[in-house]
């Protein structure tokens, strides 16, 4: 009978060997990426470590404010909502944002961000949707000069190369985009922001295209009465005429005075600083984009160009109010059918409409890397801060806990694991080593990966985190515990070794997995939904939960079923754990009147 | 150890079995007065946030030289000046050591400047005082609870359809519930404050608890199902089963996993001092223990309870409870029948084969009804045929093909 059992085993043990090859394989590979990323990157073989263990860099920041403008606290609680999500989408970091007398917010941050990490925090990223009213090149002297930056925005936004060498045909089949239904992104095409340059190119080209460059002014009608609607030329009154008349925009700062009121005109320049505008008042905010995604821009046949982009999606109001401003503006003459997309004050673009936009799905592309871009959607999405902040201070900070609490700690996590290792070698015997080695294999696992993310995705571990990792000791150690009073059930009912190993895994299998399942659907959850330190439990619950999973899997399980080939254990040695005497093993019936007995116990009763 | 060995052996065969279903108006009175003392502690005595969720004060010492003991001088200089605040004691750059602690009056602030500047020996102006926000405000509270709502739905609705009955699901929640208020009852009436940390901690106890059930109910689906196929057992029995069987693993897991939170309580507890350390991992071992008794003690009898007035699981009972008797009477008879005369043995040379050839047992129980009963009748009162009284006669008598 026992001849009989191992036929269909033959094979496993083989495919045992062959998972366990792999797994070691697998960690090898962890391990060489993160070698890899020490080497040639910036990550180090140590986890990074979080604020209250390393301590890292504070920020204080403070609101810039214009004139008589004040700071609301409510503004300022916003503020600190938005700051400390953008935080958070840098990096699962566990930053603290709090709010510092009446409207100072304090950042602090585990390691050193960088300059650009710092200018995305306090940027208030307000996006609006202005209406162009006029438009000059950026100083006031009107010597029209083609720039580089000035002609490589001034294309068209299916290409990016420069005027230059931007031909007829181009341009014509860029214009063909603008009558036929396409993406929404094919509908808006940008229009001259500068000088001569374009005008080469409109001249080129045989549509309707920009034609309202040039190095003046060219505002047309004049101002009278009251405005009626945003695209108004009734909000140009002398005084802002003036105002635009002086406004160098090659000078530094030139805008840090200005006052944005969405209800009122804006003066302002273009981002590259090669042309001013007198913009009337917001039509769509940033407060009605949904959805922001940066992206490269798909050409007609759906091939993506080089072109960057962010599409935004806007909710259901803003779709309707621009629609109608895409439909007014197309019968406006130039420069009045464009409309400006305004950040932080300065125009990053103002593209004519060619046909009416209803569906809600705007598009800015303005000669940002693809870097830039993310970081921008990032902000749009998150919303804008209601006001903009300039650093104050910028400090290192000492760590909270220090040294002594993660020394103690980690000296407990080492304590902890032979208290656990001293249980389990006394409840499983020889098995428990087993379970002491897939502890030991998933720490290891648990380390190079907290090391891999840490250089990847800004992991860094705090004290919670390291807590959590201490309690995973026991959840994982869990897993094992369940597979193993599985297998001793099914020596209890009768079944040799062998098939109790494959009787018990089957069974133990799904228990574990739901039951990781159900933390890990867990774990996924809270990390989509929180911020802050939840979303860094999350990840860390997440990753124990994984790496449980994996290691019962493919090494756990396949060591116990290599082991049960043993002989050691397969006849139960008293030391094994799995004795059958001890386990109580019963007779079990086996049909056809005859039984089946341990080895040893039946041994033992044939000879009584 | 060969008797917890034993102890697990009988569990599994179920010659020895704590009643846990049984006695569970036993185990539900206990943990109402547990929830209504932790209720109790919520209610009067609130939770002690720290000033991560309230906003605090904070104070910046500029000196020349921070002394190596900062950390020590700043909270001495606290403790004096207004007793019973913790203080967080951070160097910040080279030369200002920040103090933060919870909401102090003007004139207490005052005073705490005044002490700083002279403890540091710096002029008073070079020490600020403010108010600061909180970082976990209540934004991020409600985010959490949000995410926490969701996981909630999302998971019940997961075990919902794994085992196929939504009050597994309700059984699992409440359970979970019974947990959290009282790991946080406990919070409540001890003071201990609550930080971050800790609610991180007791995060961990809510997966934690969710696993525990997972792992106990699986096994009472698997002996309900068992038990629904071949209607020997009552499903209040099946279930009991399954939490006797896993008793040992619940045992070894929830050993397991509080040494090394245990580790870290005593050493934080001995070396450090509250802080981050002690408060999450007394959540954690308050909390993991929780898990560990409301899986056993009161997830699974609500599931009986819930499920005990179903149609399937009262007819299942009946059907269990004739099949017992049965059973039992089969049991009964052969012991008591060795008075009466010789009743007769057919197979009497293989004893080893009796328990396992379950028609055996059958044949003694007819013979000696036939020995002691009124002619024509079984124990059970059923009537048998004359020739069917006898026994099996025609058959050849031969050993079992095992024992020749």
């Amino acid at each position: 009978m026992a001849r009989a059992s191992t036929r269909p085993t033959r094979g496993r043990p083989d495919g045992a060997v062959r998972t366990l090859v792999t797994f070691f394989v697998m960690v090898a590979a962890l391990a060489a990426v993160l070698g890899g990323a020490v080497w040639k990157s910036t990550a180090q073989w140590t986890p990074k470590l979080g604020l209250d263990l390393e301590g890292g860099t504070q920020l204080v920041l403070k609101p810039r404010l214009v004139g008589d403008q004040t700071a609301t606290s409510q503004q300022v609680a916003q503020a600190r909502d938005i700051i400390a999500e953008r935080v958070d989408s840098q990096g699962v970091s566990g930053a603290e944002v709090t709010t510092q007398g009446a409207d100072n917010i304090v950042v602090s941050m585990a390691g050193d961000p960088t300059r650009q990490q710092e200018d995305s925090l306090r940027r208030s990223s307000a996006l609006q949707f202005r209406p162009v009213l006029t438009v000059a090149a950026g100083t006031p002297a009107p010597t029209p000069t083609s720039t580089s930056t000035g002609s490589s925005t001034s294309t068209g936004t299916s290409t990016s190369t420069s005027t230059a060498t931007s031909t007829a045909p181009k341009t014509g089949a860029n214009a063909g985009t603008g009558t036929s239904t396409g993406t929404a992104s094919s509908n808006e095409r940008k229009a001259a922001t500068t000088g001569s340059s374009t005008t080469s190119t409109s001249a080129s080209s045989t549509d309707k295209s920009t034609s309202s460059a040039s190095g003046s002014a060219t505002s047309s009608a004049t101002p009278s009465g009251t405005p009626t609607s945003a695209t108004d030329q009734a909000w140009v009154t002398p005084g802002l005429t003036t105002q635009f008349d002086a406004l160098d925009c090659s000078k530094d700062g030139v805008l840090d005075t200005i006052i944005d009121d969405p209800a009122k005109p804006l003066v302002t320049c273009s981002t590259d600083k090669t042309a001013k505008y007198i913009l009337g008042p917001v039509a769509v905010g940033g407060a009605d984009i949904t959805d922001a995604q940066a992206g490269y821009r798909l050409a007609q046949n759906g091939q993506p160009t080089n072109v960057v982009e962010i599409q935004l999606s806007l909710d259901s109001k803003a779709t309707k109010t621009y629609g109608d401003l895409s439909i007014e503006m197309l019968n406006l003459p130039s420069p009045r059918n464009q409309l400006a997309s305004v950040l932080d004050s300065s125009v990053i673009i103002a593209p004519q409409f060619n046909e009416p936009i209803t569906n809600g799905q705007a598009s800015i592309t303005g000669g940002f890397t693809f870097q830039e871009a993310q970081e921008l959607a990032k902000q749009l999405k998150f919303g804008s801060l209601p006001i903009s902040f300039d650093l104050q201070t910028r400090t290192q900070i000492s760590p909270t806990l220090g040294e002594e609490q993660l020394r103690l700690g980690i000296l407990a996590g080492l304590v902890g694991l032979v208290l656990v290792v001293l249980y389990s070698l006394f409840q499983y015997r020889a098995l428990g080593l087993v379970t002491v080695a897939s502890i030991v294999i998933a720490a290891l696992l648990t380390y190079l990966t907290i090391a891999i993310l840490g250089w990847a995705q800004n992991y860094r571990l705090d004290m919670a985190g390291v807590t959590g990792l201490i309690v995973a000791i026991g959840v994982t150690a869990d897993s094992f515990i369940v597979y193993f009073e599985r297998i001793r059930d099914e020596v209890r009912d009768g079944r040799t070794l062998r098939t109790a190993v494959d009787t018990g895994w089957k069974r133990a299998k799904r228990t574990i997995v739901v039951a990781d399942g159900v933390n890990f659907l867990g774990a996924l959850v809270l990390y989509l939904l929180a911020s802050s330190s939840v979303r860094g439990f999350a990840f860390t619950l997440g990753l124990t939960t994984l790496i449980d999973i994996l290691v019962v899997f493919v090494f756990t399980h396949p060591v116990v079923s290599l082991l049960a080939r043993r002989k050691f254990f397969a006849d139960g040695h008293k030391l094994s754990g799995l004795d059958p005497e001890r386990l109580g093993a019963k007779v079990r019936y086996a049909g056809r009147g005859r039984i089946s007995a341990p080895r040893r116990a039946a041994a033992e009763g044939g000879q009584a | 150890m060969t008797s917890f060995a034993q102890f697990g052996n009988d569990l599994y065969t179920g010659k020895r079995s704590i009643d846990f279903i049984g006695l569970r108006r036993r185990w539900y009175a206990l943990s109402a007065i547990g929830l209504l003392l932790a209720a109790l502690g919520l209610g009067v005595r609130h939770l002690n946030l720290g000033l991560e969720f309230t906003g605090g004060s904070e104070f910046r010492v500029s000196t020349t030289s921070v002394p190596a003991n900062y950390e020590q001088v700043a909270s001495d200089t606290l403790s004096k000046v207004a007793p019973g605040h913790e203080a967080g004691v951070t160097k910040l750059g080279s030369d200002t050591i920040r103090l933060q602690t919870e909401k102090l009056s003007d004139a207490q602030s005052n005073d705490v400047r005044d002490a700083l500047a002279t403890a540091f020996n710096t002029p008073q102006e070079k020490v600020s005082a403010n108010f600061i926000g909180p970082s976990w405000g209540q934004s991020v509270s409600k985010q959490a609870l949000k995410a926490l709502i969701v996981f909630l739905v999302l998971v019940s609705l997961v075990m919902a359809i794994y085992f196929r009955t939504w009050k597994m699901s309700v059984a699992a929640l409440v359970a979970l519930i019974h947990d959290m208020v009282f790991t946080v009852g406990i919070y409540a009436l001890t003071g201990v404050e609550v930080s971050p940390a800790t609610m991180i901690g007791f995060l961990t106890v809510l997966g934690y608890s969710l696993y525990d059930n997972v792992v106990v109910f699986d096994k009472v689906r698997e002996n309900t199902q068992e038990a629904f196929a071949n209607r020997r057992m009552s499903y209040e029995r099946a279930a009991n089963l399954a939490v006797n069987q896993t008793l040992v693993r619940s045992i070894n897991t929830t050993v397991v996993a509080l040494l090394p939170i245990a580790a870290v309580l005593v050493i934080a507890f001995t070396k450090l001092g509250p802080g981050t350390l002690l408060d999450l991992a007394l959540a954690l071992f308050i909390g993991m223990a929780v898990g560990a008794y409301s899986s056993i003690f009161i997830a699974t009898p609500l599931l009986v309870t819930m499920r005990s007035r179903e149609d399937d699981v009262v007819k299942l009972a009946k059907q269990a409870a004739r099949a017992e008797t049965k059973a039992a009477t089969r049991a009964a008879v052969p012991a008591g029948s060795t008075a009466p005369a010789a009743p007769i043995q057919p197979y009497a040379g293989a004893p080893t084969t009796a328990t396992a050839l379950a028609d055996d047992p059958a044949d003694d129980v007819r013979d000696a009804a036939t020995g002691q009963a009124p002619a024509g009748g079984t124990i059970t009162g059923r009537q048998v045929h004359k020739y069917a009284q006898q026994g099996p006669r025609n058959q050849p008598r031969r050993q079992p093909k095992s024992k020749r």
